[in-house]
């Protein structure tokens, strides 16, 4: 087995307990049908799935069980919920393209994301601004993929609003 | 010959050419970069290839794919670090020759091998294309079932020492795809009454999470990395000269990395394994490798470029995928009704020799390309990794949004993108979530369809590929069971 790292532990438990309670709920998410084959059945592969989730889970889970240094276990789990901050600047970025518009929205939390994670020399945070709209210019202007306008745009006059929804 | 004609007919469009540049020179860089890799690149820019028409997506994604691996030999030789996790053999030798001060050979050997690996593949792909035009229609239902369950069983134990987290992660992915509504009997499958998992959960979608928005938050959080590299001084044609003091191990290398690339959940690091063990144990010098062996770095770089092009075979001619990045290629030719197997051999072969010549043709764009551009390539390896995690997250936005214009699906990745940390944190397997998802759905609905036309299960092997199949199923457990209990009694 490989060495076992901080978080091990706390990862094979979680995973183990998450398994053991979709198990639970098998009679009230899934329906088997009468009459019916049960290579047919809609639920032979989510049954598949979980019970191999809960068995190879458990089996992990003993592999992992040590009870030594268990804060360990909790700094690292201290981490992965610091870790969530940056899934909320995502979802706090999706929410400001809605509003905004995605050039200003992208150019906004670049700024705001580097200025957060140490860079706040001027240079660094203008080679951001400057990533941002680089990224809003290839994809929206030059490969038009399909981001809607920010409710801002409204605002505008309408050949400038046109071209900003078109563009940016 | 006509296919030949017909398939350079698809080929010569500004269209695709346009997208074989930026793929081929955009993976080398991605390779180039530390901490991106092609998983991340082709899982962002999966979304936007839906809307090109499949060969112009699929020869960009198949630039991305086939060039990252030249790349990433820069970082690992030069500073290091590998590129992208297939390179980390090459810094074994690759790395040792640079302190010596031989960057410039080891580079220049580097790309030859990986040019030799690339081209050798290709090459036996195209000559072997009339055998599996013949042998594809001959997979049915259970055929294609079995091979997906072996795929699924190789995947697992190709995880040396992480067998039972791969398992338990192949399951994880199992179940995911099977969240939402089913199609047969329109049953919903744990959708707890929410209304926005009736759909299910999108494929691109999760790949997202767990590749890119993981990565993102990965750099994020740690602190900058600096790398000094060192600047190559003169020219990076000798290896090609060099490499045909090597040829017998680039030749097998290369059969290696053909063998184990058709082989679904195989790939890189085995087939790099094993030609490894090959050319140490036949060299004269076997105490030279992992101090800078240039035999070492061959069989490391011919055997991981020889790959790409094999995976596409199980793909291409059963649309079962072998391992993450051709599992996301699927997608493209789904959104394109397109659907991979048996028939695209038979009735669109010119389609796949288009696909092969354009992988010939990328291999030449990136040697040239690296022989002209490693010096400046040099930049990239220095960009900070904090940087690298802000650029990876706003391009995030782009693949999943622009996906369904969905809050819910950015969500959705955005709580993969968190697990896919937590994973990388803990060093558990990602790709086999990814391969639990396609497989398992392909099992679901080849294991319905055929057991509809069998009476007794042992029908279900009576022809002869599927029991081909179903023996090999039973010899790689058994093997695994054996090594198992076999360790167990060292301990």
């Amino acid at each position: 087995m490989k060495n076992i790292k901080s978080g091990d532990l706390l990862f094979a438990l979680i995973f183990f307990m998450i398994s053991a309670f979709l198990m639970s709920q098998l009679p009230d998410q899934v329906k088997w049908f009468k009459n019916t084959k049960l290579t047919s059945q809609p639920a032979l592969w989510c049954s598949i799935g979980l019970i191999g989730m809960t068995a190879f889970g458990l089996i992990h889970l003993l592999l992992k069980i040590r009870l030594d240094d268990l804060s360990r276990e909790l700094k690292e789990g201290l981490i992965w919920i610091r870790s969530i901050e940056f899934a909320c600047w995502f979802l706090l970025y999706v929410v400001l393209v809605q509003y905004i518009g995605y050039l200003l929205a992208t150019c906004i939390i670049a700024f705001c994301l580097s200025y957060r994670v140490g860079y706040q020399k001027k240079t660094m945070l203008s080679y951001s601004v400057l990533t941002a709209l680089s990224i809003v210019l290839v994809f929206k202007t030059f490969l038009e993929v399909k981001i809607p306008g920010g409710a801002i745009y409204e605002y505008l006059p309408d050949t400038l609003r046109t071209f900003m929804i078109l563009n940016f | 010959m006509d296919i030949i004609v017909s398939a350079f007919e698809l080929l010569l469009r500004w269209d695709v050419i346009i997208a074989l540049l930026i793929g081929s020179c955009g993976g080398v860089v991605i390779g180039a970069i530390p901490g991106v890799g092609p998983a991340v690149a082709i899982a962002i820019l999966l979304p936007a290839t839906f809307s090109l028409e499949p060969i112009v997506g699929l020869t960009l994604l198949l630039g991305i794919y086939g060039s990252a691996m030249y790349g990433g030999s820069i970082p690992a030789i030069l500073v290091n670090t590998p590129g992208t996790p297939v390179n980390a053999l090459t810094t074994y030798d690759g790395f040792p020759m640079t302190q010596r001060g031989e960057s410039r050979r080891a580079l220049s050997l580097a790309y030859s091998a990986s040019f030799f690996g690339g081209v050798f593949s290709i090459l036996c792909l195209i000559f072997l294309s009339p055998v599996l035009a013949i042998i594809a229609p001959m997979f049915g239902s259970r055929e294609i079932f079995l091979a997906a369950l072996l795929g699924i069983i190789l995947v697992i134990t190709a995880h040396r020492g992480q067998m039972f987290a791969a398992a338990m992660m192949a399951s994880l992915g199992i179940f995911i795809q099977t969240i939402g509504m089913e199609p047969i009997k329109y049953s919903k499958r744990f959708t707890f009454d929410q209304s926005w998992l009736t759909g299910g959960l999108n494929l691109i979608v999760i790949v997202l999470g767990l590749f890119a928005i993981s990565q993102a938050i990965l750099l994020l959080v740690q602190k900058d990395k600096r790398e000094e590299a060192v600047k190559v001084e003169g020219g990076l044609f000798q290896g090609l000269k060099e490499l045909g003091k090597h040829k017998r191990i680039a030749s097998v290398a290369s059969s290696f990395g053909v063998m184990m690339g058709m082989i679904p959940g195989v790939g890189e690091f085995t087939s790099q394994f094993l030609s490894y063990t090959y050319a140490q144990k036949s060299s004269k010098t076997p105490e030279k490798f992992g101090k800078g062996s240039t035999e070492g770095l061959v069989a490391s770089e011919a055997a991981n470029n020889a790959v790409p092009a094999a995976a596409m075979i199980p793909l291409l001619a059963l649309g079962i995928p072998g391992e993450a990045l051709t599992a996301m290629m699927l997608s493209v030719f789904y959104v394109h009704n397109v659907i991979p197997g048996p028939n695209l051999f038979q009735n669109h072969l010119d389609f796949v020799v288009a696909l092969y010549i354009s992988l010939l043709i990328l291999n030449i764009l990136v040697l040239i390309f690296l022989l002209f551009s490693t010096n400046s390539l040099l930049k990239v390896i220095q960009i900070p990794s904090r940087f690298l995690g802000l650029s990876i997250l706003i391009l995030s936005f782009v693949g999943v949004y622009s996906l369904r214009n969905s809050f819910t699906d950015c969500a959705v990745a955005a709580g993969f993108g968190v697990f896919g940390f937590i994973l990388k944190r803990v060093d558990l397997p990602i790709v086999p979530i990814i391969l639990g998802m396609v497989l398992g759905e392909i099992m679901e609905a080849k294991l319905r369809t055929s057991m509809m036309k069998v009476k007794d299960p042992i029908d279900f092997i009576n022809r002869p590929i599927a029991f081909i199949l179903f023996t090999l199923i039973i010899l790689v457990i058994l093997l695994q069971v054996r090594t198992l209990w076999k360790s167990f009694k060292n301990k």
